[in-house]
């Protein structure tokens, strides 16, 4: 999947590094016991640390850390037995001890891989730089009063995991890939709840442009706080050619800061390096070295559940489903779990479970804008549905009536086909009479078929289908029409 | 009478709650009225006598009833206005702390408050600790209960000055301070009491307001070594709310010092610690102390500590670096002081320039300058260095020896005014001092002797980690032989 830009002097080729912030789930901060909750009353979810008073400390809470480090074990990254949390320093309201306690020199953990599976089912390596654990700051409100600023410590102390890609990603379309399935891992592996639009995934994207043959990089801005993955995209689009643009006309690019502008599709300066902090980073003396020891390691790396990508190949080599549709089926753990509910019961087909799955569920899904976890039709119920076509009590066509019905009521298949009276019609008798009626009624037709155009005879079996309201067994009504249409 | 009670150790003291022979509140009362009639020496930010008598009364009631919290139950105490006290307003003898009260207590007042001690005022301290003689105080120096001859008003050293000037004019039993580079051995020196800096992490730092993280530690000022040891029984102990604090043993150092003696014992003479200009009489001390270590049956031996000479340099980079990023928090906008400006910017200027003093700002901008991006290698890294190599140092020493003597202090008590604008030479009064922050190690200061003017002067012992037992042992051996009786001037005078 090649992305270039045509410029005046050639083909540019776009660079991008991503940087996402992953608000971990853990019950407390990430030094202290505060809580975590999204949403509460500015204010009061702050402990005494947390707004830095004076002789306060900080303590480690080992929850995030083994977070970080299965995280890290899902990006097959390498786990460092030590690391160092530091002090960024920098002077902000909402940043209460006037430093940022995160981790520079040495991190929890090192570089790994992540694989995004492309559009047209080919899948790319990607690599992972780091991942370091650190804390989010508070929230600054100055939209609250006209002379005033107000300041909402609740995040302050969260535990973030920044997780920094190499600069391998090519396109927009891979940087969406990159964060799909960044955000599947987080998910699947349960440290991050992956909610872009509350936050608790952000993006902060590199992105540099460089004439295709070129080996060096070229000077990069930092695009800050982009909320969503379509966002992402269009920024780094925008991006890439006001770059080229800018090295086309003779102008310079400069390493700084921008900012996406959702509404307008642009990006724009925020500061430039004339401004920038000097951080500042040393070892945080209030803290130990972080040691991670092999044993814990290793029992987290037991622990860990199946991964997207393990699961894929599982679906396709033991469950005969084609690459795409499994990797449908996996890209978001709900859609994996709900697969394998369904699966789980009887002896279901996978490849009509995996049709379903992806076919009748995600447009009933799609059509009503919910989310599969809070679909009004559950595994079980679609299990039996599935049941049904498969012992011949209801046609395929009638079970998307009744899946449809499903969809609204809420009620399990069985008792819809009853009180319906959807039952499949396998009496011979009744379907040869259904088709007598409809040859006798259209004898034009009939001597079309007979002299030789069978097309028609697909329009044959759409009329004695629709006589039957569906129910009539097609192979039935197909044998049965053939005969009557020789005769 | 009450001139009396304030003559007593705590372990005198003790004896005597226990024996019924006086109550807690006569003896509160009389530390209280001490505290009132030496307001002159500006020793306390805040006395606290409506608490203190509260204290006391309960502490008697728990004794009339047979429920006695230990050795400190009823006894007055002064804590280090560095302490973070519930109700009692904490400063830091800052400006920028102005109006501020913690809704916490620190560990260490906290065990002392559950230990039933009483404290009759907070005392004042160079300004975030930062200093070596008071005088950087918001509020105002503090001056030594000695004059000795010179017949001018002296330091009592820094930072925990008013700590040490508290129990040296007897306006308590006991007190408590902090030490980053000196700052409770060099005042206790200064004024003639005993002061303890035990090992990096055996007393909690919660609720200390910071100066240096990895250098700070709290520890007691008495006027007995005997007082020392029961003072850090009691503050002494794993915190789980401070992440550096050691998860070791507290033994019971009172029981420690009263079954050893000190024969057998190695001491070590460094050789790098005889500074040019050091006063002769304080090298003769020095001698002395070796002799009465000797005469008790300790062996001594010279040894080497080759990077001594970095010692001061090192922690001049290390500590103002860790300074100024915890005083980062003191911007204006939580709590204590807030100077208006057009801008947050100017907000964070107009509150840390006026709230912070010139030695503190000195500081910040030393700090800052060392962490710069260019600066970092250069400076913070090779102290680092440094603080390990000198560790090293005292690692190999204490293959061979089992405590180091060394003097205190390089000059006894000086003139308030003097120094103030040599930073340097000031700095130098933590020269035989700072080498033990580093390491982590812990040290001693017990009044030795008088100098030819009459001025206190302390002998210093640094040990192993985590071997308090044997350098309070080693400190009462000198203690027993230095039969140190001297009396500040100011408590003579009030006799």
């Amino acid at each position: 999947m090649s992305f270039a830009i045509e410029g005046e002097a050639g083909a540019w080729e776009v660079v991008i590094g991503l940087e996402v912030h992953a608000q971990v789930i853990s019950r407390a901060k990430l030094f202290s016991g505060a809580a975590t909750d999204f949403g509460a009353e500015p204010n009061t979810q702050v402990s005494l640390v947390d707004a830095a008073m004076p002789g306060m400390l900080p303590v480690l809470n080992h929850e995030c850390v083994v977070q970080a480090v299965r995280t890290g074990l899902a990006l097959d990254a390498k786990i460092n037995p030590v690391s160092v949390f530091e002090r960024k320093n920098y002077f902000y309201p909402d940043l209460p001890a006037g430093y940022q306690i995160s981790q520079y020199a040495q991190p929890v953990v090192g570089e790994g891989t992540i694989t995004l599976d492309l559009d047209d089912g080919s899948t790319r390596e990607v690599g992972i730089e780091r991942l370091h654990l650190e804390q989010d700051a508070g929230k600054s409100l100055h939209d609250q009063d006209p002379g005033r600023s107000f300041i909402d410590l609740n995040r302050s102390g969260v535990a973030l995991m920044e997780i920094v890609s190499k600069p391998d990603l090519r396109s927009p379309e891979e940087a969406g890939a990159y964060l799909r399935k960044l955000r599947a891992i987080v998910r699947y592996v349960g440290a991050c709840d992956g909610n872009m639009e509350q936050g608790s995934l952000r993006c902060d994207v590199n992105v540099s442009v460089r004439m295709e043959g070129e080996t060096e990089l070229r000077t990069r801005t930092e695009i800050k706080n982009v909320n969503s993955i379509r966002f992402v995209m269009q920024a780094i689009e925008y991006e890439a050619r006001r770059q080229v643009e800018a090295y086309e006309t003779g102008e310079v690019v400069v390493q700084e800061t921008r900012s996406f502008d959702s509404g307008r599709g642009e990006t724009r300066s925020m500061r430039t390096k004339e401004f920038a902090h000097d951080y500042r980073y040393f070892p945080d003396p209030d803290l130990l070295p972080l040691v991670v020891s092999a044993d814990e390691i290793e029992r987290l790396r037991a622990d860990l559940p199946e991964l997207p990508d393990v699961k894929k190949r599982r679906f396709v080599d033991e469950l005969g489903l084609g690459p795409y549709d499994a990797g449908v089926l996996v890209a978001e753990k709900e859609t994996a779990d709900y697969f394998e509910a369904v699966l789980a019961k009887g002896a279901r087909d996978p490849k009509q479970v995996s049709n379903w799955v992806t076919g009748e569920l995600f447009r009933m899904l799609n059509m009503r804008g919910v989310g599969i976890a809070d679909s009004p039709v559950g595994p079980e119920n679609l299990g039996r549905l599935i049941d049904l076509v498969a012992d011949g009590t209801i046609t395929g066509r009638i079970a998307k009536d009744v899946f449809d019905d499903m969809a609204e009521s809420g009620a399990d298949p069985a008792v819809i086909v009853k009180d319906k009276g959807l039952e499949q019609i396998t009496d011979e008798g009744a379907i040869e009479a259904a088709v007598e009626a409809i040859v006798a009624a259209n004898p034009d037709k009939a001597g079309e078929v007979r002299a030789g155009k069978t097309k028609l005879i697909g329009w044959f079996v759409g009329q004695v289908m629709q006589a039957t309201g569906g129910k009539a067994n097609p192979r039935a009504v197909n044998t049965i029409l053939l005969q009557k249409l020789r005769d | 009478m009450s001139r009396g009670l304030t003559e007593l150790t705590v372990s005198e003291a003790g004896d005597r709650l226990a024996e019924s022979e006086v109550t807690a509140e006569a003896l509160t009362e009389a530390h209280l009225a001490a505290a009132e009639a030496a307001r002159a020496l500006n020793i306390f930010v805040c006395e606290t006598p409506d608490r203190a008598l509260e204290q006391a009364r309960a502490s008697d009631a728990r004794r009339a009833s047979g429920e006695i919290l230990g050795p400190l139950d009823g006894i007055p105490i002064a804590v280090k206005d560095l302490f973070c006290t519930e109700d009692v307003p904490t400063t830091a003898a800052s400006h920028i702390l102005d109006g501020f009260t913690a809704p916490y207590e620190s560990t260490v007042s906290a065990k002392l408050k559950a230990a039933g001690a009483v404290m009759v005022g907070k005392t004042n301290l160079d300004e975030f600790a930062m200093g070596s003689s008071n005088a950087t105080s918001y509020f105002g120096p503090v001056k030594n209960p000695w004059r000795g001859k010179t017949g001018k008003d002296l330091v009592p050293g820094g930072s925990s000055g008013g700590s040490a000037a508290a129990v040296a004019a007897r306006t308590c039993l006991a007190a408590i301070g902090t030490d980053t580079g000196g700052s409770i051995r060099q005042p206790a020196s200064l004024c003639g009491v005993v002061g303890m800096k035990p090992t990096y992490g055996r007393c909690s730092r919660w609720g200390i307001v910071a100066f240096a993280s990895s250098l700070d530690q709290a520890g007691p000022i008495t006027r007995t070594v005997r007082d020392a040891a029961i003072v850090l029984g009691v503050i002494a102990g794993h915190d789980p709310r401070d992440s550096t604090s050691a998860r070791v043993e507290v033994p019971d150092f009172e029981t420690a010092l009263r079954a050893g003696d000190v024969r057998g014992l190695k001491v070590g003479i460094p050789k790098e610690y005889r500074v040019d200009g050091t006063p002769d009489e304080i090298e003769e001390l020095w001698e002395r102390g070796a002799d009465w270590l000797r005469d008790a049956g300790a062996s001594v031996e010279a040894i080497s500590l080759p990077h001594t000479e970095y010692a001061l340099p090192a922690y001049y980079i290390v500590a103002p670096a860790e300074a100024s990023s915890n005083l980062a928090r003191y911007d204006g906008v939580r709590f204590g002081l807030r100077v208006p400006g057009e801008s947050l910017d100017e907000m964070y200027e107009n509150t840390r320039g006026r709230g912070f003093g010139p030695e503190v700002r000195r500081r910040v901008l030393i700090g800052t300058y060392v962490l710069s991006a260019g600066y970092y290698d250069a400076y913070y890294v090779k102290a680092q260095r440094v603080r390990t190599l000198i560790a090293r140092d005292f690692h190999k020493a204490f293959e061979r020896v089992d405590v180091v003597l060394t003097p205190t202090t390089p000059s006894a008590a000086f003139p308030i005014g003097e120094k103030m604008d040599d930073p340097i030479a000031m700095y130098l009064n933590d020269v035989f001092t700072v080498p033990a922050n580093l390491s982590g190690l812990p040290g001693i200061s017990v009044p030795a002797g008088l100098d030819a003017d009459g001025l206190p002067l302390g002998l210093h012992l640094i040990g192993r980690p985590f071997d308090e037992e044997t350098v309070l042992r080693a400190a009462q051996a000198l203690e027993n032989a230095a039969k140190f009786s001297g009396v500040p001037d100011f408590v003579e005078a009030r006799r």
